[in-house]
């Protein structure tokens, strides 16, 4: 709803607008701060916004101290790798929820969202036993696949929602020129479809890297991915604000530029259902 | 309009979905149903055998067992709320033609990006430390004494925390639906001499609901579980103040290494949960409908 | 067979061994601190000696590794093949059979050099299931600058009104100055670790001989009291989140006058990170004057669970960590305050080492516990500042949550107390030790 505003009026909305986003962004400014500080001024009192001694020794003492690059590679294969596996198996179910629906298509859905409100925390020996049982304890492949069953349900149900503003006439105009279901799909529904999976993608990529319980219960060294990595620096001895803003810093980063760059698809494909 | 065979396909192409998350539902949901009524304590090995409904009249006579309720509840709430609020106020703000609009809008979703243990524990320490956070350096500053957040008010600065978490979520979504509202409308309305308040009321609010609709049922969903961020910043107390199912839950499996008790507690928490998801669906399934 | 053949065989034999071994991984489960963190950077000394085995490591926040820990070895998952445990839990496990004897270490590692107390905590029936790769106590660490302004001096073996006399003294609330920094954070390793240390200086303890709570006698009345009384009017605000690093921080930032807690906090509160490094001075923990002192005990050792399949380069590396080369590796690149303390009568012996600040008093206080005998009365359980039974974990975290409850100032000492007897009377008569 991009509209024009009256000179004095732009000003202040852009002077509120940065406000409020500087504030909603100023806990990840000031982590960054403190990551270049010492740890004496880290502490400071009163707090120095900006230190007179910026170093980068936070971070060389971090990347001296653990595998970063290991845990960095664990997490960009368990983020991608579930979610387009999660994409594989959602985008025919979304697909065929949205355009033969049944009458209990909304209840299957509900259902699947439900799956997601047993606590992880209840089940995690039922769900430790059962991986450590058929060998994907501590591997890639059972992280990949249990963040994929975790976010599977978020994924079918934006997908469906987008899906379901694609209007029919389209399918069934290419229906009646002969188009059969298989060119459907790829020729007329996946180019459209498009921006809602890429934003579905990026959500569920997002979420996968921040899952921080079951990446941290069902491995050890082989799968860890960040989550673990910042285990390793929470509480530990003496000072540790500037440190832990490091290692805080190295873990968000990655998806943090993802996220930036992506933001505009993320953005066009949130719909939920809400465009109409 | 579909066919038999267009039926069959689209029974197929559910199906992968639909059995991969019925045994990610059945088999820990099994399991966790039969631990709730053995005695397994990871420890004691040696102690085993059925105990009957012990683990959860554990559970149900607890002395925190409704403050833990009610807190659940407050926290799922009490997000909502602000997200919802405060995010539709963020995205009619960013949606305004100001300068940067770009920059702005990746300013506002940053926290949604930072995981969970990380901001609780930026936030625990960079700010709500009662001597080295910046809050209690901007109370010195003001000759005030600090608040000490995490030991007199531990539920809402718990709430804060994830809020502010949540709230790019909430934002982004709200945004989203924003943009898809015709600008004639609005100035249509403008013209006739609407208030900038009916406006809202009559024309964008009711564009929205359907996104907010969305908004509540996903974070109801992960807000329900949330256990982590409390782990990192009160570890449910002082006390018991700030303990939430979830986390009472955790404290029996990891703390106590209780299985038992900590099953039982999940099964509760799955009847909370559906009792939530009934009332939401009530209350929320229509607007998914049109 | 000729004694030449056997030897032949066993000698190619020993090469076969050899070369299978030269595909060993073992993995290493640590806590996040500063002496396992230190050993991390010395692998090149291990990699030299021992090229055919390699160490993989999971180091992680003290919680998260005990969590980690606990379900891998009481569901058999063979995850790792060393695994570094405290006192509380080695003598639980070794008694299940989770935990591999090292009483076949090597002569070089010289078992009779260990400290006894440490020994003895870490041996089940004769078998050591643990090697110490550090041991500690608490003690008083305080400032001398501060009690010198206040024309106090904080005798060696202090008595608690010693220690609220300095603390009062200390205390500046205007320069954010506090008397006495203790741990209030609830858990069985937080403030109960501090507070059952403490009890026992006031004659309190967890059970009876037929294993009745104690919370409902005045002992524990007493020692609650005390604590609040030191905290509330001397201690800093918020107190009641503070956990050992908590309070290391703050008194590297020159804002505690007093903190009692582990002997190894001394070299970080001497070390580079504080302000206050040159103006240190330590104290035995204080008494009541019946006979026990308010300090603990404890080892951080390394253990290999029976479910690891590598168990023989396991006890190399634990017999590379822990032994007298060790240590003299570490003096040698780091310095002798940064040798992980408290294990060796040796290096309590070494002349070096004695010019360290705080030696003496770690080892005069580690000796002072006596962990079958904690506390004035008799007690049916092991233990200084825990119990060392499977349900300690969660009665103490309980019992700590209560307590710091008390500290926040949501109950009173009487609730809090009253609420403890009641919760572990519950929990004792659920798991059949009250019949």
């Amino acid at each position: 709803m991009a509209r024009t505003l009256s000179p004095r009026r732009r000003l202040l909305t852009t002077i509120a607008a940065w406000s409020v986003a500087l504030l909603i962004f100023f806990p990840v400014l000031w982590m960054l701060i403190t990551s270049f500080k010492t740890e004496a001024s880290a502490v400071a009192s009163p707090p120095e916004l900006f230190s007179a001694s910026w170093t980068l020794e936070n971070y060389a003492e971090v990347w001296a101290r653990s595998d970063y690059p290991r845990f960095f590679w664990n997490s960009v294969v368990i983020s991608i790798g579930s979610t387009l596996l999660g994409l594989a198996v959602a985008i025919p179910a979304a697909w065929s929820m949205a355009f033969v629906p049944t009458k209990r298509t909304k209840d299957l859905l509900m259902w699947m969202l439900s799956t997601k409100m047993m606590p992880a925390v209840a089940v995690m020996i039922p769900l430790y036993l059962v991986f450590q049982r058929i060998g994907l304890f501590d591997t890639k492949t059972g992280l990949v696949l249990a963040l994929m069953l975790m976010n599977l349900p978020i994924i079918v149900w934006m997908l469906y929602t987008y899906f379901r503003e694609i209007p029919g006439e389209i399918l069934e105009a290419a229906r009646m020129d002969g188009a059969s279901l298989w060119n459907e799909i790829v020729y007329v529904l996946t180019p459209m479809a498009i921006p809602g999976i890429a934003s579905t993608l990026l959500l569920n990529v997002i979420l996968a890297w921040n899952e921080a319980f079951w990446t941290i219960t069902l491995t050890t060294t082989k799968a860890a991915p960040l989550s673990a990595f910042i285990a390793s620096f929470s509480a530990p001895q003496g000072l540790f604000y500037a440190k832990l803003s490091a290692a805080s810093t190295m873990a968000i980063a990655p998806i943090l530029i993802l996220g930036w760059f992506s933001q505009k698809q993320l953005v066009r494909g949130l719909t939920f259902g809400a465009v109409k | 309009m579909s066919t038999q065979s267009t039926r069959l396909a689209a029974r197929l192409m559910v199906a992968p979905s639909v059995i991969l998350l019925f045994i990610w539902m059945i088999v820990p949901l099994a399991m966790t149903l039969y631990f709730s009524f053995r005695l397994y304590r990871l420890l004691s090995p040696d102690r085993t055998g059925w105990v009957g409904f012990n683990n959860f009249v554990w559970f149900l006579k607890s002395p925190d067992f409704w403050l833990a309720i009610w807190n659940t509840l407050a926290l799922v709430g009490g997000v909502l709320i602000i997200t919802v609020v405060l995010g539709t106020l963020v995205a009619l703000l960013i949606d305004q033609p100001v300068k940067g609009q770009g920059v702005l809008r990746i300013l506002v979703i940053a926290p949604f990006f930072v995981m969970p243990p990380v901001a609780a524990s930026i936030w625990e320490n960079l700010f709500m430390h009662p001597q080295n956070g910046l809050f209690a350096a901007v109370a010195r500053g003001l000759g005030a004494q600090p608040i000490l957040f995490l030991e007199q008010y531990p539920m809402p600065s718990v709430i804060g925390i994830v809020a502010w978490e949540w709230l790019p979520f909430a934002t982004l979504i709200l945004l989203t639906a924003l943009q898809s509202l015709s600008s004639e409308q609005l100035e249509a309305a403008e013209m006739d001499g609407a208030s900038a308040f009916s406006r809202f009321r009559y024309i964008i609010l009711p564009h929205l609901t359907r996104a907010i609709t969305a908004v509540i049922l996903i974070q109801t969903i992960f807000l329900l579980g949330i256990f982590g961020e409390i782990y990192t910043t009160t570890q449910g107390g002082p006390g018991s103040a700030s303990t939430t199912l979830p986390y009472m839950i955790f404290k029996q499996a990891i703390v106590a290494k209780d299985i038992g008790r900590a099953a039982a507690g999940g099964i509760i928490a799955v009847i909370l949960a559906n009792i939530v998801a009934v009332f939401l669906m009530r209350g929320l399934g229509k607007n998914l409908d049109a | 067979m000729t004694l030449t053949t056997r030897a032949l065989l066993g000698a190619t034999a020993a090469v076969c061994l050899s070369s299978w071994a030269m595909a060993d991984t073992i993995t290493v489960a640590t806590v996040n601190n500063g002496d396992m963190v230190r050993m991390q950077g010395l692998m090149d000394d291990f990699k030299a000696k021992h090229p055919d085995i390699d160490v993989q490591w999971v180091t992680l926040e003290e919680n998260v590794l005990r969590q980690n820990v606990t379900t891998d070895i009481a569901t058999g998952g063979g995850q790792y093949d060393v695994l570094t445990i405290g006192t509380y839990e080695v003598p639980i496990w070794g008694k299940q059979g989770w935990l591999v004897s090292l009483n076949d270490l090597p002569e070089s590692y010289d078992v009779n050099d260990l400290l006894p107390a440490i020994r003895g905590g870490l041996t089940v029936d004769g078998n050591l299931f643990a090697a110490p790769f550090y041991g500690e106590s608490s003690m008083v660490m305080y400032r001398k600058d501060l009690m010198e302004a206040a024309g106090l001096t904080m005798p060696e073996a202090p008595t608690w009104a010693d220690i609220e006399k300095a603390a009062a003294a200390m205390t500046d609330k205007s320069k954010e100055q506090y008397g006495i920094c203790l741990r209030g954070k609830a858990g069985w390793g937080e403030n109960m670790a501090f507070l059952t240390a403490m009890s026992n200086s006031y004659g309190a303890r967890w059970f009876d001989e037929n294993w009745k709570p104690q919370f409902d006698q005045p002992e524990w009345k007493a020692t609650l009291d005390a604590y609040l009384n030191l905290m509330n009017n001397y201690g800093p605000p918020g107190a009641s989140n503070n956990g050992f690093n908590e309070n290391l921080t703050l008194f590297q930032q020159g804002k505690c006058g007093m903190w009692i807690d582990a002997t190894v906090a001394a070299s970080f509160v001497t070390g580079k990170d504080s302000t206050v490094a040159d103006k240190v001075g330590f104290a035995l923990a204080p008494d009541n004057g019946l006979g026990k002192r308010g300090n603990w005990l404890w080892a951080w050792s390394l253990a290999i669970p029976t479910s690891s399949k590598h168990q023989e380069a396991a006890k190399t590396f634990i017999d590379w960590a822990t032994n007298k080369d060790y240590l003299a590796l570490v003096a040698s690149k780091e310095g002798w305050a940064n040798v992980p303390p408290g294990t060796r009568t040796s290096l309590y012996e070494n002349p070096e080492y004695a010019k360290v600040p705080f030696a003496k008093m770690t080892l005069d206080s580690i000796n002072a516990a006596d962990p079958t005998h904690p506390t004035v009365k008799p007690v049916p359980y092991v233990g200084v500042q825990f119990v060392a039974i499977p349900e300690f974990q969660g009665l103490g975290t309980t019992v700590g949550e209560l307590f710091s409850a008390a500290l926040a100032g949501q109950k009173s000492a009487d609730d809090a107390l009253a609420e403890a007897q009641a919760a572990v009377t519950d929990e004792m008569t659920s798991a059949g030790y009250i019949k």
